[in-house]
């Protein structure tokens, strides 16, 4: 490893704009004559429009224009599409409800668009929506997943009978039933998952901008992967032509999932630009974030596990109520389907799984991906079982999963996933001796001593990034291919671009994209520019999301660096009058191996711009692309062990100490990789301890704002422990797996082991309250 | 009123607040909006030397005082110390938080000095929320300037 290469520790290329307050995201965007929109969004969960006037919005001050869904209806824009097929078990594909970007009809969560208001100031936007009168005739409500599908429940979408949209299996039901008829000991545990809002700390924005001039676009947005905004406003909501759609993604502060999606704002506010002839600016405050980002999680499951008499798993049997919302977002069929029930054989030998899973409608905002996407449910669920089957086996939960770990690779569970490589011993281990767990129950008898509860929680967490390759995602029904492009553009000079389909919104990628290519060339990483984010200077690309920038996007990047280098020894070789097998490039030189002949890198970039020095036939210039599609998923997985103190007279939950032993395959940067720990496992920790979205029973949402939706501070989180192992991903030519989501996947269940240990009473629903805790504790005292 | 120590003058409605008279009418977009309730801390200035939320009181109430942004808290090229302190610890990934975070720290420093511990960083950062970090490196981030400006401090006597 060179000092920039992979492996080192460079401090962040991209941070002296973002600490000098430079850093540029979509509300700091303004475009001469733009104007500011507010949505008239609905009151009520479930309701039919009766009747819009927004004549004494007409007569506000600064009234610019007001539109609703029937003159989008009527100018032919598209409803909002879910991108990946789900079939049912019976093979009919999922049921999908119409989903308008601005609703002409009916309403059916809160929050939902239905019309924009331009104004001249966002406040002037702002009042005058609250002059527009609605007049709704109320329907019946349904929140909860369980309940949508109960007899008599209020119907949603005459498409989806019964509220569901699918109704899901995987697995071998026939072999499963059979491992469950003669078991020595089945654990059965209720689970559920609780609704969460990702909360990226800049809400979502956007800037439409029309040019009649030019019959041109441009969108400004916050979003992770710009060019799939494009492309699915131009296919599918024929807001704009592809070619004619610009679609900028500056600095974004943020995902998480929630960005991913192309939400009705972006489209409206596009739209209505056009029809307005005005440049048109929307910005989420936090409540419209919290009624209208993507929600996550939300499941309601039943789980049962058969057992030999030696303690080893014979089969595993889950049935999944996923709640959807009201309507299906992009990628919200695949998220409780393919992202979750494939990773239920967890890092364990089973036999045989059967899943079922239910996706349901119900009056609550649109739910997909958050951070994990997925895999949190699943770890959640295993890892909370394993627990408790070691407890009720009266046996070690470290010995329990010793005696089931999956010890040889390429190892093909039940559930489609073919993991390739990794040591779940090694990082449990490693996650054993940092937390020093021969010494815990000495502490635990000291903290009673203190009238405190210790406990000490584990799991086990295997996940899959990478999602791919294309084929395969086809065939279980995506709408889109998950590769990655890059291109690596070569200055005269030496410099270099690298130009990205994957977006940075915090991972830092200018850094460590910049790495990768400062180990092919030994050029600074203050020679290399990485440019992302902007559909007219990227050719294409999928962008960020399930971790994949490392392990799709730098393979991308690494395999155009492999052209680069080819023809970089061609004109090497040819300048240098040697063979071009002989030619090495390290360090920022082209040498002769062997020899002390050799060319500064930049002396043969110039080469290949003046063209006056080339091999015969050779086109000018040092530009190449590439087109990156994985062989297979790639599966981080690691141990995470939480020691808790939990005060039995408040229910209060201490987390004394926090441990992560990852492994992620090869590293770039072990700086930025512990920062993706952090914050995954601080995201974790808030799902397990304080974090839920709460619809009361007529659908209002009550956690609409910081003040009632427990976002996790500073003094609730500890210094964090994060430790990493490798064994390198064997089907991408880094071996990085991906380490931006096993912080929030891997946490949740070590957090509510270490209270159910501690406390006594394994019956304890996230998020882990204080009131949750004390009923618990005093339900067994 | 004065913004980074130069002289400034805007028409505003009475009911701007401060951080929309920055962002919109001084075009400085480095203080940000995360919320609307006062909770998450990305809108932090100093007023008069203090940490104040920008968006809990109006442009006009800041009338003759000094403000100073996150664009004013480098002197020229030259990084404060809590801003080096955060990129050297890296104490930020998407950046959002990041002006406000840096406000608050510049201002527990010059109250706390080189006494900062723990628990008094975790305990005053109440008012500002990240989602990306886990707060992990932004403590040792404000650690470390504390014990840096303190020993500045000291070499100064």
């Amino acid at each position: 490893m060179g000092v920039e290469g992979i492996g080192a520790k460079v401090l962040r290329k991209e941070d002296r704009r973002f600490i000098t307050g430079m850093g540029r995201y979509t509300d700091d965007m303004s475009v001469p004559g733009m104007k500011h929109a507010a949505f008239v969004r609905s009151p009520h969960a479930h309701a039919r429009i009766v009747s819009i006037d927004a004549s004494a919005a007409r007569d506000m001050p600064g009234f610019v224009e007001f539109l609703d869904g029937q003159q989008l209806k009527a100018d032919g824009i598209g409803n909002i599409i879910c991108g990946w097929q789900v079939t049912s078990k019976d093979g009919s594909p999922m049921k999908m409800g119409a989903y308008p970007a601005l609703a002409d009809q009916i309403v059916r969560y809160v929050g939902q668009p239905i019309g924009i208001v331009i104004g001249d100031t966002q406040a002037q936007a702002r009042d005058a929506a609250e002059a527009v009168m609605i007049e709704y005739e109320e329907l019946p409500v349904v929140v909860k997943g369980p309940d949508a599908i109960k007899e008599g429940a209020p119907q949603l979408h005459p498409e989806a009978e019964n509220n569901i949209s699918f109704d899901w299996e995987i697995g071998d039901a026939e072999a499963t039933a059979k491992a469950f008829e003669n078991p020595a000991k089945v654990v059965r545990l209720d689970i559920l998952n609780n609704r969460l809002s990702p909360n990226p700390i800049e809400p979502r924005a956007t800037l439409g901008h029309y040019n009649p001039a030019e019959d041109h676009y441009t969108c400004y947005t916050t979003s992770q992967n710009p060019h799939v905004a494009r492309l699915v406003m131009s296919a599918f909501y024929n807001v704009a032509p592809e070619h004619k759609l610009r679609v900028i993604a500056p600095d974004v502060g943020g995902g998480f999932g929630a960005k991913i999606y192309i939400y009705p704002e972006e489209i409206v506010c596009l739209w209505a630009s056009k029809r307005a002839l005005v440049p048109v600016k929307w910005a989420s405050d936090r409540t419209e974030a919290f009624l209208t980002d993507a929600h996550g999680r939300d499941h309601v499951s039943d789980v049962e596990m058969a057992l030999d008499a030696d303690h080893r798993i014979l089969g595993l049997r889950v049935n999944t109520i996923a709640n959807l919302g009201a309507y299906m977002s992009l990628f919200s069929s695949a998220t409780p389907t393919y992202l979750y029930a494939t990773l239920l054989s967890g890092q364990y030998n089973i036999p045989a799984i059967y899943a079922n899973v239910k996706g349901v409608y119900t009056n609550t905002a649109p739910v997909d991906a958050y951070r994990g996407a997925g895999r949190p449910e699943a770890t959640f669920l295993i890892e909370r079982t394993m627990e408790t089957a070691a407890r009720e086996l009266g046996i070690s939960p470290a010995d329990f999963r010793r005696i089931n770990f999956i010890r040889s690779f390429p190892h093909q569970t039940p559930v489609i996933m073919n993991y390739d490589t990794g040591d779940f011993e090694a990082t449990m281990e490693a996650a054993m001796k940092t937390i020093d767990v021969a010494g815990f129950e000495a502490r635990r008898a000291e903290a009673k001593a203190r009238g405190k509860l210790r406990g000490l929680g584990m799991s086990c967490y295997i996940e899959a990034c990478g999602i791919a390759p294309s084929k395969a995602v086809g065939s279980l029904g995506a709408g889109v291919g998950l590769w990655e492009s890059a291109e690596i553009r070569v200055n005269p000079v030496g410099t270099i671009e690298v130009l990205t389909g994957s977006h940075s919104h915090g991972q830092g990628h200018e850094t460590t994209f910049a790495q990768v290519v400062a180990q092919r060339f030994g050029v600074s990483v203050d020679n290399i520019q990485i440019v992302h984010g902007d559909t007219d200077k990227v050719q294409f690309g999928m962008g960020t999301y399930g971790s994949r920038s490392g392990a799709v996007g730098c393979s991308a990047i690494s395999k155009a660096l492999d052209k680069v280098e080819a023809k970089a020894k061609k004109i090497g070789a040819h300048l240098l009058e040697a063979d071009e097998g002989d030619i090495v490039i390290e360090n920022g030189e082209v040498k002769v191996a062997g020899t002390d002949k050799k060319l500064a890198w930049h002396e043969v970039c110039l080469s290949a711009y003046t063209g006056h020095n080339l091999p015969d036939g050779m086109e000018p210039g040092l530009k190449e692309g590439a087109f990156y599609d994985p062989q297979n998923f790639t599966f981080p997985a690691g141990t995470y062990i939480c020691e808790v103190e939990v005060d039995p007279e408040t229910g209060v939950t201490e987390i004394i100490d926090f441990v992560a032993a990852d492994d992620f395959g090869n590293i770039i940067n072990p700086m930025i990789v512990e920062g993706q720990v952090h914050g995954g496992l601080a995201q974790g920790i808030g799902q397990a301890l304080m974090e839920g979205v709460n619809y009361d029973e007529t659908g209002q949402l009550v956690t609409a704002s910081y003040m009632d939706y427990a976002m996790p501070r500073a003094w609730d989180l500890p210094m964090f422990k994060v430790e990493t192992l490798v064994t390198p991903c064997t089907t991408n030519p880094l071996g990085l797996k991906g380490c931006g989501e096993a912080g929030a996947i891997g946490s949740p269940p070590a957090v509510i082991n270490a209270i159910t240990d501690a406390i006594g009473n394994n019956d304890l629903t996230m998020p882990a309250t204080p009131e949750k805790v004390w009923n618990a504790i005093n339900a067994v005292a | 009123m004065t913004v980074n120590g130069r002289n400034v003058a805007g028409e505003c409605e009475d009911r701007t607040l401060l951080v929309h008279f920055l962002r919109e009418t001084l075009h400085l977009t480095g203080t940000h909006v995360g919320c609307d309730t006062s909770q998450c801390g990305a809108c932090v200035v100093h007023l008069d030397g203090k940490a104040v939320k920008s968006c809990s009181m109006l442009a006009v109430q800041a009338s003759g005082s000094h403000v100073t942004t996150i664009e004013g808290i480098a002197k020229g090229q030259d990084l404060s110390a809590v801003q080096t302190a955060f990129k050297e610890h890296h104490g930020l990934q998407c950046g959002y938080c990041t002006p406000g975070m840096i406000m608050t720290v510049t201002d527990m420093i010059s109250r706390h000095g080189s006494e900062l511990d723990e628990a008094t960083v975790r305990e005053e950062l109440d008012g500002n929320i990240c989602r990306c970090t886990g707060y992990h490196n932004i403590v040792k981030a404000a650690l470390d300037a504390a014990s840096k400006m303190g020993a500045r401090a000291v070499a100064a006597e």
